[in-house]
């Protein structure tokens, strides 16, 4: 996935690859950049209109290739089989429109079965489900807090109880207390409705807290993937993802400074030939600024270094699927 | 709303006053007599001198002012030194001819310039937008007169389709109300493009077609409502000035509107009628603006909650839609 424009292509997502089961929740880690929210966006194909272009790969959707789909075929996908929750809910909504209506949108446009009162009756047990009384569904969203914002863009997003959700750090605007809500929140939707969830994130918290898998992203590439429990006790590591856990700072420890990763993200207007990580790696050797590394894995933990201690496994193709 | 209304009202009085006091010293530095032009060239000084004396011409210009507006509270604005009728009725008699100019060409604008701003925003750089950034500027760049001019040979010269001067018909409005809305319509389609392009970017235009909507719905449902707002100022604006009087056109097109009534009251150094027409257009101004404003809290839920308590919106509001 590239973002072209006069100045410059921007190679922001290569070769990602990553499935995600039915019921299922992954995580995506990254620091900003990374491609996270590119990888999203591929997904509902709202990317940047001209600028933003899916130039090779299989979006698989329960079996079906969405990137060769239309773009009528995709409104009937959004909202109703794939939806995405926004990082900020300051401007995700509409301000200048109920937030009922906002909500019952979503219903018209798919349920089109629906009499207006079932809507409505539908929209009012969303309301309450996510814990706003129904009775505000008049007010506008300046009237409502950034947590009962981002609950109502939560609540656009599952209205139609959708097969796969991404949301694109739905708690980073949020303060921790109501972080937790929705977090859980989430959780408890993905066991009810049995909804398949792909977490953006750059908090190693929400991933432990919510996640049954994680794939680690660095610029626009999977370095690692597996389970939470892979990724937190894994025998082994991508460098960047050791990196990443460098970097928390210890609470136990009297430290006085934090150890970041040495150097920024690779410009992402250049295509590297070796690993991306290369020039930030501590063990990099001449051959990784050459060749790209191979997949290693062990029992479904896999990890994109060629030191890695895995045994080597074959790539898979560029497929995303439920 | 009601009470935020009114007081809009009472604060247009200070602004009255203010328009009253500055017209009336300027009209007083101005050169000439005005006892000397409504007794014209060959009337001897002893009567010019009673003329002043009975008009109060004499006296300071505090005093002149004072007498003025203590009169103009009981409704006596005064009498034309030219024709000698009330200018309340002289400018009530005009006031249509302008009322009608300004509402045919501010409609235009609006009907035209939006929809085109529209399609200008949504399909940017097509040969659509780019045709329509070259026709407003064409419209801009040009001045009004040459358009009617131009209008006037095309269309009431060759063709005959229209009167060329005149205030008589809806046919004699056609031309002029075209040519006054030039401006005003490339400034409507400018302003509705550079919003609407502003609008459609914006995140909540995202999450409406996450939702699954079709780009038309997106549009009409979602960006149209939020870029409306810059776009009314500017419409109610030049709405104020149209009602202002368009002395040019008015002027080309022979139309006895307020424009001509006011340029032709200076000249003569008819202060009565000056500064009556030009307090009637700062009320006119601040009417519309008023109502603008009040528009305003129709569009944007944000706004209102500005001008009145924002539960006694969401009850009583509702109640009464």
């Amino acid at each position: 996935m590239e973002y072209r424009t006069d100045d410059a292509t921007v190679y922001a997502v290569n070769g990602v690859s990553f499935n995600v089961g039915k019921g299922e929740s992954l995580g995506l880690i990254g620091e900003t950049g990374a491609g996270k929210t590119s990888i999203a966006l591929s997904i509902m194909r709202l990317l940047p209109d001209r600028i933003g272009v899916i130039t090779g790969g299989k979006i698989l959707l329960d079996g079906t290739d969405i990137t060769a789909a239309g773009e009528s075929a995709m409104c009937d996908i959004r909202g109703e089989k794939v939806s995405m929750i926004f990082q900020d809910p300051m401007t995700s909504l509409n301000p200048v429109m109920e937030v009922g209506d906002q909500i019952e949108e979503v219903l018209l446009l798919h349920r089109p079965e629906m009499t207006v009162e079932q809507r409505r009756k539908k929209t009012d047990e969303i309301l309450e489900m996510i814990g706003i009384p129904a009775e505000r569904k008049h007010e506008y969203p300046h009237q409502f807090s950034g947590g009962m914002k981002q609950r109502i863009v939560i609540a656009i997003a599952l209205a139609c109880e959708p097969m796969l959700l991404l949301a694109d750090e739905p708690t980073t605007a949020l303060d921790v207390t109501i972080q937790a809500q929705v977090l859980e929140m989430m959780n408890g939707l993905k066991e009810k409705l049995g909804t398949s969830i792909v977490l953006i994130t750059h908090d190693f918290g929400v991933v432990a807290q919510t996640c049954d898998r994680v794939a680690v992203i660095y610029a626009g590439e999977v370095v690692e993937i597996g389970t939470a429990y892979d990724l937190f006790e894994g025998e082994d590591h991508h460098p960047y993802t050791q990196g990443l856990f460098g970097s928390i700072p210890n609470m136990n420890v009297d430290e006085e400074r934090l150890h970041p990763i040495e150097g920024l993200m690779p410009d992402p207007t250049i295509l590297a030939k070796g690993c991306s990580f290369a020039d930030r790696c501590p063990y990099a050797q001449e051959v990784c600024f050459r060749e790209k590394p191979h997949c290693r894995e062990k029992n479904g933990h896999r990890v994109f270094c060629r030191f890695s201690k895995y045994p080597e496994a074959d790539r898979e193709e560029d497929v995303e699927y439920e | 709303m009601f009470k935020y209304i009114l007081k809009r009202l009472v604060m247009l009085i200070p602004i009255i006053l203010g328009i009253s006091f500055l017209i009336f010293f300027v009209m007083s530095l101005s050169p000439g007599d005005p006892a000397r032009i409504i007794l014209g060239e060959y009337a001897t000084q002893e009567d010019v001198e009673a003329l002043r004396e009975e008009m109060g011409l004499n006296d300071s210009l505090i005093v002149q002012y004072a007498r003025y507006i203590f009169k103009a509270i009981r409704g006596d604005l005064g009498t034309s030194y030219q024709t000698g009728q009330p200018v309340i009725r002289e400018i009530l008699e005009r006031f249509p001819f302008t009322f009608k100019l300004a509402i045919g060409a501010v409609m235009i604008a609006v009907v035209l310039g939006i929809p085109i701003g529209i399609i200008s925003a949504v399909k940017q750089y097509s040969w659509i937008d780019n045709l329509s950034m070259v026709v407003s500027m064409i419209l801009t760049s040009m001045p009004g007169f040459w358009y009617g001019l131009m209008l006037m040979i095309i269309f009431a010269l060759n063709l005959r389709w229209f009167p060329s001067t005149g205030a008589s018909s809806f046919k004699h409005y056609v031309l002029p109300c075209i040519t006054l809305s030039c401006n005003t319509f490339a400034l409507m389609i400018r302003t509705t493009r550079s919003t609407m392009l502003e609008e459609i970017r914006q995140d909540y235009v995202r999450t409406a077609k996450a939702k699954g909507a079709r780009a038309m719905r997106v549009i009409a449902k979602h960006s149209l409502r939020n870029a409306l707002l810059p776009v009314i100022t500017v419409a109610g604006m030049q709405f104020g000035i149209l009602l202002g009087g368009a002395v040019v056109i008015e002027s080309v097109f022979s139309i006895p509107g307020l424009g001509t009534y006011v340029v032709n009251a200076v000249k003569l150094k008819d202060t009565p009628s000056v500064t009556a027409a030009i307090m009637f257009i700062g009320v006119i101004g601040g009417v519309v603006n008023l109502i603008v404003d009040v528009l305003y809290t129709y569009i944007d839920p944000r706004l209102k909650s500005r001008y009145v308590k924002p539960k006694a919106v969401s009850r009583s509001e509702k109640e009464a839609a």
